[in-house]
This record gives C-alpha cells, structure tokens and sequence, in this order.
C-alpha cells in the first residue's frame, strides 16, 4: 500500500567482459582497474561493470550514454542476446540469467518485446506480417495474432498499410512497424535500442512525441537506450547515465539537470542547456490582425480576407484575449444574418507566457497545428509563435550532444531548418 | 628426390579402398543403381512417349508464364531445330539424366549447406571438401563410378551428382550467412527457436541465392552428363562421342549446338523462377 509503483526489473552487480578470459579481467576491475587498463593487460573488454539499477512497473526509463559506454550490451544483457559474465537479474522476481534455454525462450517471449535502431524489419514480410512475427513465434492462432497486429499497426498510424511490403515505407513508417510488431507481441517490458537514432530530426520529435502518448496509454514498462541527450531529458521519466560500462548519475530529468554528478554530465548537460533558454519570446512573431468581440461577423470576415487568413484571434477593447474564430463559422453567421460573433468565440486556443522555453512549447503544437498565442500575466496578447519558428530558433542555437569519434560530446546543429508545412492561420 | 623418401601409395590405397566399397555394400550399391536406372527408364518413357508438338507447347508455356515472349519464341525456335536435326530423343534422354542429377545433388546439398552455414565446425569440414570437388578434373568422377554401378546412365548420375553439387552446397552456405545480423537478432529477441529461426527467416531471406546456386548445378550437369557419355550415358554426349569416334565434324557440331541450346533454355527458365520471386517482393 505505498505510493512508489512495484519493481518490474530488478539489475544487480551485472558485468559483462568481452574476451576469453573474463575471470582474470573482473579480478583486475575488483583491484580498482579501469577498463583502458585492463584492456592494455589483458586484451579483455570490461563492457559493463557492476551495474545495479530497478524499473518500476509502468515507467518510461531512458539509458543514455554515447558509443562504447556500454548501453547496447546493457540492454542486450536483459533478453540475454549478449549473455552477462556476472550478476543478476531479476522480472517479476525471476531471475533471467540462470534460465535454461528453453525457459529463456519462453521469458524471452513473455517478457520482452524489442525495437531496433535500424528497425531489423523482415523484408519478405508484409507490414501485416511483420507485426505478427511474435505472435506466431508464439504459436498464438491465425485469427487472434491477426487481430492483435491489426490493433497494432492502428495504434501506431498504419491503418491501410497492412499489405505494404517495409522497402515501400518511408524510414519513419518502417520504425512504426518495427514498434507495431514490438506491441502486438504484448510482451511485459519493452525494450528501445536507440529506436529513433535513425530518423531523420523532425520525424524523431514526432515519434518521441507518440511514443509517449502509447506509454502512457499502455502503461508498458519501457527501457529506451539513446545517445542524444534531448531526446532523454524529452522522454524519460529516469535517466541512468552510463559512461565505460558503468553508472555515473540515475534520477529524473530534473535531477540530472540540476545536479549534474560529475564533469561528464555536467559537459553534456552544457548544450541542453542553450537550446532550454531560448523562450517563447524568441520566436514570437507580433499579431498582425485581430478582431474584436463587439466586431459584427461581417467586419471579422473582411479582416481576415485582407489578411489572407482562415482564423483570427479575439480580444476585448483591453487587448486581452478571448479566443480564435474560424472563417467557416463567421461565414455561417453572415449567411444566417447574426450581428455579433460572441458565440462563434472558441476559448480553447493554447497560450503560453512569453518565458516559456522553447523545448516545452514544442510539445504544445500536436495534435492541431494551431499556432499558440503568446501572452502575458493578464492574459493580454503579446504575439504567436508557430512550429516552424520554435525549429528555427532551435537550430539556430544548435542542439546538444551528439557523439564524436573520441567520445567527448560535441555540439553541432541536430535540427535541419527544413522547409515546414505548418498551418499558420493567424498572423 | 626419387629413391629417398618411399613412394606413398595413394593410388593403391584409393584402388582398395574402392574394392573393400564395392564388395562390402554391393548390395547397397546394386540397390541404388536399380532405383536410379528405374526412374531414368520412367522419366525416358514419359518424355519420350509424348509427343514432341506437346512437349514443345508445355515447354513455351511455361517460358511464357515466367519471363515472356521473347524466351518463349527462343525456346520454340531452338526446339524445333533440335527436332529439325533428328536429335530430339537424345535430347530429351540428356535432359532425363540432368533432371535426376539436379534433383539428387540438390536434395544431398540443401541440408550440407544448411548446417554448414549454422556449424562453424562443420564449415571448416566441407569447405576444403568442396575445393576438393570441384578441381579434382570431371573425367577422374567416371572411373569410381564403373565399378560401383557398372557402364551406362546410373554411373553417369553418380559422377554427375558429385561434380555438380558444390555450388548448390556453397551458394547455400553463403546465402544462410548473408542473412544480415539485425534480423537474426530481431528473432532471437522474439523468442525464435532454431527451427523457426531457420524456415521463417534464414531460409527465405537466403532463396535467391540458393536458387543462383541450383542453376549452377544444372549447368554443369549437364555439361557432366554430356561428358559422361564416354561410360555409356545415352543422349547428346553419346551423339558427340560417336562423331569423335567417326571422325564426322559435322554431326559433332550439330550434337553440340543441341547442348548449347538445351542449356540456354534451362538457365534462362531456372534464372526467370529466381527473378519473378524477387519481383513479387
């Protein structure tokens, strides 16, 4: 009866040493050796050391770290892909790594359900069979895995693709499959191998986004292996940071934010940070026609002719504002011969105060692609930020973190100012 | 070098070893030759007893089906001069004895190629086997096989099968190995069993090159078989063997030319199979 959700996956003193000789490399590691020297020793890879850590039932626990610091062998290490040269565990209280094979099997297919980087989809299979593929690992019937990877393939935004052969689908369709295939199998843990590493910038944001709507409606225990920091502090409910096989810092994205452990977080923390001041007043573009609420619809509707729009906000005589109409309405209202446009008014338009950051707004723009309007404390409006401007302002102060040969982070610009299609209805 | 170190008597050795075979497992062997000369005498009688207009028709229709009208004019055209130059059951004897070659060799190298591309130990094993196979020069196959079979068409299948078969074993091997980690990976993660892992993923993804490695092994049955005719294999060699035998220039290349379009008909078909598949992916 306590607040602090079960523990689903329990890890403990887990190692992994690559080579034939892995006794000698951990008796090294438990002399206080580091991995450059072990290895300069004994030619043994200590790929993970010690590594203990929970997942609570339900949450969404991002692993980051960039090449080499050992999170594709973390997350290998749980379904046993890579077996682990030393320690625990534990789902649901059963310990993995003492499973025989065929019990492995068994776990593997009750358990875990697995997303790649570069989506691993069968391409003699269609779309349909593909999400099907671990149900009938599973011996589970025709009709019922059908029906389950229909649901799937709906869940992700595949409806109607069901017969598409992967090679036809664009790489953020291909990676919808990969995650339709991963939910129909309905295993109890999900597991991300940098699933969006290799999508283009834009379709990463959205994909982030959707996964995070499904986690949540699904409530299914998620381990996301990354080594983009944004995308991390965006997703996770926790970060464990892993630097050569071990765990520098684990806490939610405020924690890491705040407290950086050590000079390694805090170096790759630097430019999140840039990105994350950037506020709502950067982007904000002024409002070049607004309308008031004593304004009759036939006066609305020449005003936004002029202006070449299909939306305008409304304001009292104070400026403060009270909503948006569309075109289609007032027109209704003309045709009906109204004289006020009071209850066309819709209220529910998202607003922002103009110190917002940037990263947070981004959420705001799905599902519709209204602009938001920005405003301040007595809700007077100042101006609108759309999609495209949040972008250019982000890539304009470059994002954070992406990985570089020698492993030290570097910053280069992650976000391509692309040419958008973004719905700017109010100007 | 000669008179210090004793000559090793590999020849010998091969010679009893070969005798102690034929003796021992005669009855095997005599088995084997009567199951294969009956399906060559059955396969001949089928072949033969159609007539050659309907032969010609099945044939032009299934080139049709697979690649188009081009293939199946060539095919009409090349048949009907085969006919034209009186070698029609020759012919079709040639093509008995590549068909039952093929089938044997294929159904001998699918699972040597499948457990050579899974065992790395079994690799190691049949690679040098298979280098073995295919220098060691064709003629050398023929001699075993006469006294394990006897003259005439079950040697020739024997010799046929042997020197044919290493590229339906490596193009196997190769195509199984090809298939690319992630999705090995994706499966095992899924739970896949060996088996599954085999017949729903390696062995389809690996079906065009197999398929590349069958239409090795026809081709070079028949080249095998037309060899063959020089211990009694009926059919084009056997054409060819008699022209050398009579000095007839003539009949040697019109033998010859039927070969060479029996081959280009069974390579192109067996090539049209491959394609079509990839084209329905």
């Amino acid at each position: 009866m306590n607040d602090q959700p079960e523990i689903k996956i329990s890890v403990r003193g887990l190692s992994k040493v690559f080579g034939a000789n892995p006794r000698r490399a951990l008796e090294m590691r438990d002399a206080g050796m580091k991995r450059p020297e072990i290895f300069e020793k004994t030619g043994q890879t200590l790929g993970l050391s010690n590594i203990n850590f929970d997942v609570h039932d339900g949450e969404l626990l991002v692993i980051m770290g960039l090449s080499g610091s050992g999170k594709s062998t973390l997350i290998r290490c749980l379904n046993r892909l890579i077996e682990p040269t030393e320690g625990q565990i534990l789902i649901d209280g059963e310990d993995i790594t003492r499973l025989g094979e065929k019990d492995l099997l068994e776990a593997r297919r009750r358990h875990f359900s697995m997303v790649f980087q570069n989506f691993a989809l069968f391409p003699h299979r269609t779309v349909l069979q593909n999400a099907q593929f671990g149900l009938e690992i599973r011996g589970v019937d025709k009709a019922q895995r059908r029906r389950a990877a229909l649901e799937a393939l709906e869940q992700v935004g595949l409806k109607g693709w069901e017969d598409a052969w992967p090679h036809q689908l664009s790489g953020g369709m291909q990676q919808r499959v990969g995650l339709a295939r991963a939910l129909a199998n309905d295993g109890s843990v999900l597991l991300m191998d940098e699933a969006f590493s290799a999508l283009d910038p834009l379709i990463r944001k959205d994909m982030q986004q959707e996964l995070q709507e499904l986690q949540f409606h699904t409530q299914k225990t998620t381990i996301f292996i990354t080594h983009d920091l944004d995308e991390a502090l965006n997703i996770g409910d926790r970060i464990i940071l892993l630097k050569d096989g071990e765990i520098v810092q684990q806490g939610t994205p405020e924690d890491i934010l705040r407290h950086p452990a050590d000079d390694y977080v805090a170096r790759f923390i630097e430019g999140v940070d840039k990105a994350r001041v950037l506020t709502a007043s950067n982007a904000m573009r002024p409002v070049r026609a607004t309308a008031r609420e004593s304004d009759g619809p036939r006066t609305v509707l020449h005003k936004m002719r002029e202006s070449g729009i299909d939306s305008i906000y409304i304001t009292s005589r104070d400026r403060r504002l009270l909503g948006l109409v569309e075109a289609a309405a007032v027109n209704r209202a003309v045709k009906r011969g109204d004289d006020h446009i009071r209850d066309l008014v819709d209220p529910d338009v998202p607003v922002t105060g103009p110190d917002e950051p940037l990263s947070a707004l981004y959420g705001m723009f799905s599902p519709r692609s209204v602009p938001i309007a920005v405003v301040d404390e007595d809700r007077r409006l100042l101006g609108v930020v759309v999609k495209g401007a949040v972008l250019d302002e982000l890539a304009k102060a470059g994002e954070p973190a992406t990985e570089d040969d020698d492993g030290t982070p570097k910053i280069i610009p992650d976000e391509t100012p692309a040419p958008l299609a973004v719905t700017e209805g109010v100007q | 070098m000669e008179g210090v170190l004793p000559r090793v008597p590999i020849g010998p050795w091969i010679e009893a070893g070969l005798k102690w075979l034929t003796t021992e497992y005669s009855v095997v062997t005599r088995g084997i030759s009567r199951m294969t000369q009956d399906g060559i005498d059955n396969l001949n009688d089928v072949l033969l007893g159609t007539p050659d207009w309907v032969f010609m028709a099945v044939v032009a229709l299934i080139c049709l089906r697979l690649s188009g009208w081009r293939l199946m004019l060539g095919a009409i055209v090349g048949l009907l001069l085969i006919d034209n130059m009186g070698l029609w059951d020759p012919m079709v004897q040639t093509l008995t004895l590549v068909v039952i070659a093929t089938a044997v060799a294929v159904v001998i190298a699918l699972p040597i190629g499948i457990m050579a591309a899974l065992s790395n130990r079994l690799y190691r094993i049949v690679m040098p086997v298979l280098d073995f196979m295919q220098t060691m020069p064709a003629f050398v196959y023929l001699i075993p096989a006469i006294p394990f079979f006897g003259i005439g068409s079950v040697s020739a299948i024997f010799a046929t099968v042997i020197f044919s078969m290493p590229p339906a074993i490596r193009l196997t091997i190769l195509g199984i190995r090809q298939v690319p980690v992630e999705l090995i990976e994706a499966s095992d993660a899924y739970g896949a069993t060996r088996m599954q892992k085999l017949f729903k993923v390696q062995l389809p993804l690996s079906l065009p090159t197999i398929m590349a490695g069958i239409n090795q092994t026809i081709m070079l049955a028949l080249s095998m078989v037309v060899i063959a005719a020089m211990i009694g294999a009926e059919g084009l060699g056997s054409e060819v063997w008699r022209a050398i035998q009579r000095l007839r220039p003539g009949d040697g290349f019109e033998a010859g030319i039927a070969v060479v379009i029996l081959a280009m008909l069974l390579d192109r078909i067996t090539q049209s199979i491959r394609k079509s598949r990839r084209d329905r992916e």
